[in-house]
């Protein structure tokens, strides 16, 4: 244990291994792309979805199913049914991590809405606050730390998930745990998931550190 | 892409025996997860300090890819069924724990309060009032400890393990889409099934829920 810790050391800290290619830094910044671009498609997608059903109450079952098929649908089955169906691309890719990741935002976009007080939403419209004006103005800013523990989720499943990209020979952090699992090399592995995990907490700290920027006003 | 249905049905009985050892993979790390989360959750809501420290240790775990959880333990517990149930059971972890604490923790005061006016012990007043009230919370955590596990089975493929997900193995190695579908519907179905079966058992256990319905 001791002597796996120490080559993992010296295999983290050594500059040849960071360098090139196929080096660290690189395969980092992969990770970092896919992980990143997968998220933002989500969101792209999930949040509006979330915040429609939220704010006209219509389609809830769907919100609420969504969320247990996104956890139930097979990841690496997903891969392998769109690498079979559309070749040798990132699609495959992109479409798992894509569909790993809505579900968890639409869910959380969704609680989120219900959780604002209805008396609040019906003293914006007796203001005379427009739909759009209630929704953007008064309850997306309310639903807003739920909506971000959705983003965080969904980027911290991705990121761990982004490591099958290796699986249909693309890059990322998942190559070293895939060369390392062909070649026996257990130090290899042990580094490709160290920092996936590293990747995985700074990205999730970096979210929290813009959730409470974005509510520094905020008392309680 | 089209599916072989004469493949499906010239191996229904592979399908039945992966079936089984994929569910049964799934439920033993549930179980193994609640035997380990229950008493450390209900360390946590007791314990403040620990609070923190157990649900973000949970939160790392959590971060690690399941491919590689597999492929480290198996210096520890080899090619075999143990690796895959250890690694799932990592899984289930994070969200029994928290879904178990935060179950304790929505029990009012004032209820536990009455229970020790009334004289009862502490551990009698966690089995007989705080499991109870928080189950509904407890249960929400299972249903999403099951649904994820029997998702996660498949990663064990790569470790030559891995129930329903050795189809999609099969399937890529071969070039051949239909045990791939095969194996992501039974997936979802079982999934399904389980998590309809979970949602009867909280309606058995949980008596003074229904009067309204």
């Amino acid at each position: 244990m001791y002597e796996l810790l120490k080559n993992l050391g010296i295999w983290l800290t050594s500059g040849s291994e960071w360098a090139g290619s196929d080096g660290i830094a690189h395969r980092l910044a992969e990770h970092l792309q896919y992980s990143l671009l997968a998220t933002l498609i989500a969101t792209a997608i999930g949040l509006p979805l979330g915040l429609l059903i939220g704010h006209t109450g219509r389609g809830a079952f769907l919100a609420i199913n969504l969320a247990s098929f996104g956890r139930a649908l097979p990841t690496v089955g997903l891969v392998v049914l769109v690498f079979l169906a559309g070749g040798l691309s990132m699609l495959p890719v992109y479409v798992a991590l894509v569909a790993l990741a809505v579900p968890a935002i639409v869910t959380n976009t969704y609680a989120g809405m219900t959780a604002v007080d209805p008396d609040v939403r019906d003293a914006a419209r007796g203001q005379g606050m427009r739909g759009h004006q209630v929704l953007f103005q008064v309850e997306l800013p309310l639903a807003l730390p739920l909506i971000m523990t959705g983003l965080r989720l969904a980027l911290i499943q991705v990121v761990a998930t982004a490591t099958i990209a290796a699986y249909v020979s693309f890059g990322g952090l998942g190559r070293y745990v895939f060369d390392g699992l062909a070649q026996r090399d257990l130090v290899q592995v042990l580094g490709g998931a160290v920092l996936v995990a590293a990747v995985a907490v700074v990205l999730d700290l970096g979210l929290s550190g813009l959730q409470r920027f974005l509510f520094r006003h905020r008392t309680a | 892409m089209t599916i072989d249905w004469s493949w499906i049905s010239g191996h229904t009985d592979d399908l039945t025996t992966l079936t089984l050892s994929h569910l049964q993979a799934a439920l033993t790390a549930v179980l193994l997860g609640l035997m380990i989360s229950l008493p450390l959750a209900v360390l946590a809501h007791r314990v403040r300090p620990l609070r923190g420290f157990l649900l973000g240790l949970s939160n790392v775990l959590f971060t690690i890819p399941s491919i590689a959880v597999f492929v480290l333990l198996l210096p520890v517990s080899g090619l075999t069924r143990t690796t895959t149930v250890i690694g799932l059971t990592i899984y289930t972890l994070v969200v029994l724990l928290r879904n178990t604490v935060e179950g304790l923790d929505s029990v009012p005061a004032r209820t536990k309060e009455a229970a020790r006016a009334m004289g009862t012990r502490p551990l009698r007043t966690l089995l007989t009032v705080e499991f109870p009230l928080a189950l509904p919370v407890i249960m929400a955590g299972v249903r999403i400890a099951t649904v994820m596990s029997i998702s996660l089975v498949s990663v064990a493929t790569y470790i030559g393990d891995g129930g329903l997900g050795q189809l999609f193995t099969d399937g890529f190695q071969r070039n051949f889409p239909t045990p791939v579908i095969v194996g992501v519907v039974l997936t979802l179905l079982l999934a399904v099934v389980a998590d309809a079966l979970l949602v009867a058992l909280q309606y058995v256990l949980t008596p003074w829920k229904r009067r309204r319905a």
